[in-house]
């Protein structure tokens, strides 16, 4: 559980970072708040030659609400998303599920930057910003590119991130409806979701049901077709493939993404 | 007024909580200047024969001091390879994953992991053996030239089948008490130094004396030669008993390097090197008569012992002792197999074969009542041990020694509010709630005090500035001995707690001495240093009659201010310091030793409520209330602090915990992101209700309660998940109790249907 040698650079800007990348290229790997990337570290699943860190970076740390959308720096920890008052008025859904993150240290280390670029299939933010229908903005050697959340995720833990490129803010359009709900059932408070479910509007997004984050696509033109909710949420596993691991089978995982989908709609149009 | 029975804050627990406490990584001695680091190489493998080990790339790495392997170990005695002997470094062959096949010693800790990659090891893979089933199977045999991997039985030969004859209704079933891991905060650690033809160990342990014996007997030592001390010690849980196979190999490498040693190990090592508990399979037999009474009870149980033997074989001993807990039963059969797994193997943990004997006899009690159509609490009464039976001796062979049973049961539903909670349960029931309810309720007895005869020892001394010393031969990490004890002195000789420190763990000081283990501390440490006090308080009343010319007999101890007076005659008196100054060069002190023969025997019973989500089979609960009763209490504080710890533990079991492996033998929960360790938002605030029945056992009338919490929660928050679907027709669900586990119990009871 000790990681093997790396080097290890701080990044006191987001340009020094870029830079810093470039230099080492593929043997370099980004960390912020490092929940995900030390455990894997020190059980030597990963072993990258160069730490860049790139939690300092302040600059990269802002909840913003601009004309159209709202503006997160990807370097926002979870403990301010979970508390930012701009939040709590036009994205309740996102404060609500980063309050549920881990515990409160880990919520004071992560970052929804980290998590996304992570591209965890468990991890609760990246389904909620799928669902927000958000939008991710990188910065790499040939400028700034913007990639709606629905092309970003490709693969367990791969994203459409070039190895040079820094992911530097998620924009979240203001939800056209304020009905939101976000369910997650855990074995403990403190671990990962088995399944979770977010919902705004009549977007659905699943956590930890396949090998990327997921929108329950099937729900959603259910819902848009005037289903009622326990019929759309029948549908929630459509074309899913979970893996099955030691708190769920993929079984389980289905029909807990059904119950979950449900329930979250339900209580959603108690927000409407 | 006495201090005994009042909240006294715990007086360590700033230092244990905060700073100022030397774990054993923190240790900064002189004398381990410049130690070495130890990393174990461990075998990635659960069972497969060691072709060759190559570790030239290892020891070309600059500071590198040494990388030993078995064939190192021609320096002690030699032990015969009997089935289950657990040699120091794998030789030939390793049988469970992680077990030790080198050691690697560098100069900077953080250079330990990396090295230990490069030591080559040859494996040729062999096949596995994973669960007590494969293990009977004896298909693949663990040690060659054995004819099986079951290394102990005991009990009934035979079972009579004539014991259920006459039985209205008989139920059996086979039930899982699953494998778990200790999980201590501070995990294993060990430094060492050989000087002066002499070994000094810093242990994390609960017992340095029995670690001694053991590093003495593996290395062939004199008695003299060895020196264990423990620092503070950060939870053991029965986990840390004795000396594990790495501390004696990394004493033997100080020794064979010259260097000084040091050695903590990884969360991820201690989830697969240090003992597991429990792992016992039990096939239960239960019958009586339809008005309840339960007139034959079998238990016969199979015990995984891992791959070697610590203390599996010694395990089922104590669960077929307590197998009928705290009833009445004419017939009691009970009988016993240890198997070889490739695992890591079995040792105690908080309860130690109690558990077990309760989980599997409360289990049986509420597979009869429902069989037989009555209410699990009015079954237990029918027939519990009634209070004008005591002492009581059970048909396996315990002698209780006091017990209030039924007392303690109407306690606790009294507490709970038990009929509101079965009409809130109905209630639940007829509108289809999707959240149950289920009540469940154990009722226990537990054997306390790990080995009595063994007693144990205590030194105390006065001080001529007045202060107190009190060295103990029980060992804490994490109970509280620093406040009892100096409670149980301040109570006997008037000297306020804030002037005695209490000090434990260094065989050089108290040359005799057991530890901390089977809840035994109180009730023979605690008297050990009880005892002191008095005899200290015999000395003192001599000497303080010779300072003031009087007949001892006249002598008066005000306890609340600690000076002696002559009866009747007014003035200052003597205060202590003048006395220890009178008692001259031997000073005022005395050594105790406090044995019995006989064992207490705790009891209690706990009421736990489960909501089961009935769509997503999640179980949670929601409140667990209880009685343990384990005679007086020296400080609430602390028994209220054993009993929360307990009940966290136990509802653990039943809910989160076990140490999986998957079928080639490789552990899936070897991490605390794995292993789903309870937290504080698992568990709700426990209702403690307080009784007190003491025994006569030792002066102090106290039994142990480090167990009791562990041993009435499992079974009762099993109890309450299954109670919960019983209206499902289900009436078992082994544990841990997971979500999945649930519903896929919801989904069979449905297809049943």
């Amino acid at each position: 559980m000790i990681p093997p040698k790396f080097v290890y650079r701080r990044a006191g800007s987001a340009e020094e970072a870029l830079s810093l990348v470039a230099e080492y290229g593929d043997d370099a790997k980004l960390i912020a708040g490092g929940h995900s990337l030390l455990p894997l570290m020190k059980l030597r699943l990963a072993q990258p030659e160069v730490l860049v860190d790139i939690g300092r970076v302040r600059e990269l740390s802002y909840i913003r609400g601009e004309a159209d959308h709202i503006a997160i720096g990807a370097l926002t920890r979870y403990h301010d998303l979970e508390h930012s008052e701009l939040l709590a008025e036009e994205l309740p859904l996102l404060a609500h599920a980063s309050g549920r993150v881990g515990d409160p240290q880990v919520r004071h280390r992560g970052t929804i930057g980290g998590s996304i670029a992570h591209g965890d299939a468990a991890s609760d933010v990246p389904a909620v910003v799928l669902a927000l229908d958000g939008t991710l903005v990188v910065s790499g050697p040939s400028g700034v590119r913007e990639i709606p959340s629905g092309e970003f995720f490709h693969g367990p833990f791969e994203t459409a991130l070039e190895p040079e490129e820094l992911l530097t803010e998620i924009r979240l359009p203001r939800p056209a409806s304020s009905s939101w709900a976000f369910q997650k059932l855990t074995s403990r408070a403190i671990d990962w979701a088995v399944v979770a479910v977010a919902v705004q509007g009549r977007s659905v997004g699943l956590v930890n049901m396949g090998s990327t984050p997921l929108r329950a696509t099937a729900v959603e033109r259910a819902l848009a077709d005037g289903a009622a909710i326990p019929d759309a949420a029948a549908q929630a596993a459509e074309g899913t493939s979970p893996f099955p691991d030691r708190n769920a089978s993929t079984a389980y995982r289905q029909h807990l993404a059904r119950v979950l989908t449900r329930r979250a709609l339900e209580e959603a149009g108690s927000r409407a | 007024m006495s201090i005994l029975g009042t909240r006294v804050v715990r007086t360590e627990d700033p230092r244990l909580l905060t700073t100022g406490a030397t774990y054993l990584e923190d240790l900064r001695l002189p004398e381990l200047q410049g130690a070495a680091y130890a990393t174990f190489v461990r075998s990635p493998m659960a069972h497969a024969r060691i072709t060759e080990i190559d570790v030239s790339a290892a020891l070309a790495e600059p500071g590198v001091v040494a990388v030993l392997t078995a064939r190192d170990l021609d320096d002690i005695p030699d032990r015969p390879a009997g089935a289950g002997a657990e040699p120091l470094l794998a030789g030939d062959v390793v049988r469970f994953a992680g077990e030790p096949v080198a050691l690697v010693l560098t100069e900077e800790a953080y250079q330990g992991e990396d090295v230990a990659e490069l030591v080559s090891v040859d494996y040729e893979e062999l096949p596995v053996v994973v669960g007590v089933d494969q293990g009977l199977r004896d298909e693949t045999l663990l040690f060659p030239g054995t004819d099986s991997n079951v290394v102990s039985t005991g009990g009934a030969e035979a079972f009579d089948d004539a014991a259920f004859a006459d039985c209205e209704v008989v139920v059996e079933r086979t039930i899982v008490n699953q494998r778990v891991a200790a999980a201590p905060l501070e995990v294993r650690a060990t430094a060492a130094i050989w000087a002066d033809d002499r070994m000094t160990l810093w242990v994390s342990t609960q017992n340095v004396h029995g670690v001694r014996d053991a590093v003495v007997d593996r290395l062939g030592l004199g008695k003299g030669a060895v020196r264990v001390i423990a620092p503070d010690v950060g939870g053991g849980f029965g986990a840390k008993i004795g000396a594990d196979r790495e501390t004696i190999t990394v004493g033997w490498a100080a020794r064979r390097t010259g260097r000084p040693v040091r050695w903590v190990e990884t969360r991820n090592e201690n989830m697969v090197g240090m003992s597991h508990g429990r792992a016992q399979v039990h096939t239960v037999t239960i019958g009586g008569s339809r008005d309840g009474r339960v007139s034959a009870y079998r238990l016969d149980i199979v015990q995984d012992c891992g791959a070697y033997i610590r203390l599996g074989t010694m395990l089922p001993n104590l669960t077929m002792l307590m197998a009928s807990g705290v009833y009445d039963l004419p017939r009691v059969e009970t009988a016993y197999r240890t198997v070889l797994t490739n695992t890591t193997p079995i040792a105690a943990y908080r309860g130690a074969g109690r558990p077990e004997a309760t989980a599997a006899i409360e289990r049986a009690m509420d597979l009869f009542a429902a069989e037989i159509g009555m209410d699990a609490a009015e079954v237990r009464r029918r027939n519990l041990v009634p209070p004008d039976k005591f002492p009581f001796t059970t048909k396996t062979g315990a002698t209780y020694d006091t017990g209030e049973y039924a007392k303690a049961l109407d306690t606790v539903l009294d507490a709970a509010g038990y009929e509101e909670l079965r009409a809130e349960q109905r209630r639940r029931r007829e509108r289809g709630d999707p959240r149950q309810l289920g009540i469940g309720v154990s009722t226990y007895v537990e054997i306390t005090g790990g080995g009595p005869e063994a007693g144990e020892t205590a030194r105390l001394s006065v001080h001529t500035d007045g202060t107190v010393t009190v060295w103990t031969g029980s060992s804490p990490h994490g109970q509280g001995h620093a406040t009892a004890w100096a409670m149980l002195v301040q109570d006997e000789l008037g000297i306020p707690m804030d002037r005695i420190t209490v000090r434990h763990g260094d065989t050089d000081v108290l040359t005799e001495g057991v530890g901390t283990f089977g809840s035994r501390s109180l009730q023979l440490g605690g008297t050990a240093v009880h005892n002191a006090a008095v005899e200290v308080k015999e000395r003192a009343r001599e000497l303080a009659a010779e300072e003031m010319e009087a007949d001892p007999a006249d002598l008066v101890l005000d306890t609340e201010n600690g000076t002696w007076t002559v009866r009747g005659v007014p003035g200052q008196g003597v205060a202590w310091a003048q006395l220890a100054e009178r008692a001259g060069p031997d000073g005022l002190s005395a050594d105790t030793k406090f044995a019995t023969k006989q064992a207490t025997f705790p009891f209690g019973a706990h009421v736990a409520v489960v909501e089961v989500d009935i769509e997503t089979g999640v179980p949670r609960l929601v409140r667990h209330v209880t009685v343990d009763d384990a005679g007086p209490v020296v400080n609430p504080i602390l028994a209220e602090g054993q009993r929360h710890g307990g009940i966290a533990q136990g509802a653990a079991q039943a809910l989160y915990e076990e140490m999986a492996y998957d079928e080639y033998g490789n552990p899936v929960t070897a991490t605390l992101m794995d292993y789903t360790f309870v937290t504080a938002a698992e568990l709700p605030s426990f209702e403690l209700v307080a009784m007190e029945t003491p025994t006569s056992v030792n002066p102090l009338g106290v039994k142990g309660i480090g167990e009791a919490g562990t041993i009435g929660s499992t079974p009762a928050v099993q109890s309450a998940v299954v109670d919960a679907l019983a209206h499902l027709g289900i009436r078992h669900i082994d544990m841990p109790a997971t979500p999945e586990r649930v519903w896929t119990a919801i989904n069979e009871a449905r297809t049943a249907q």
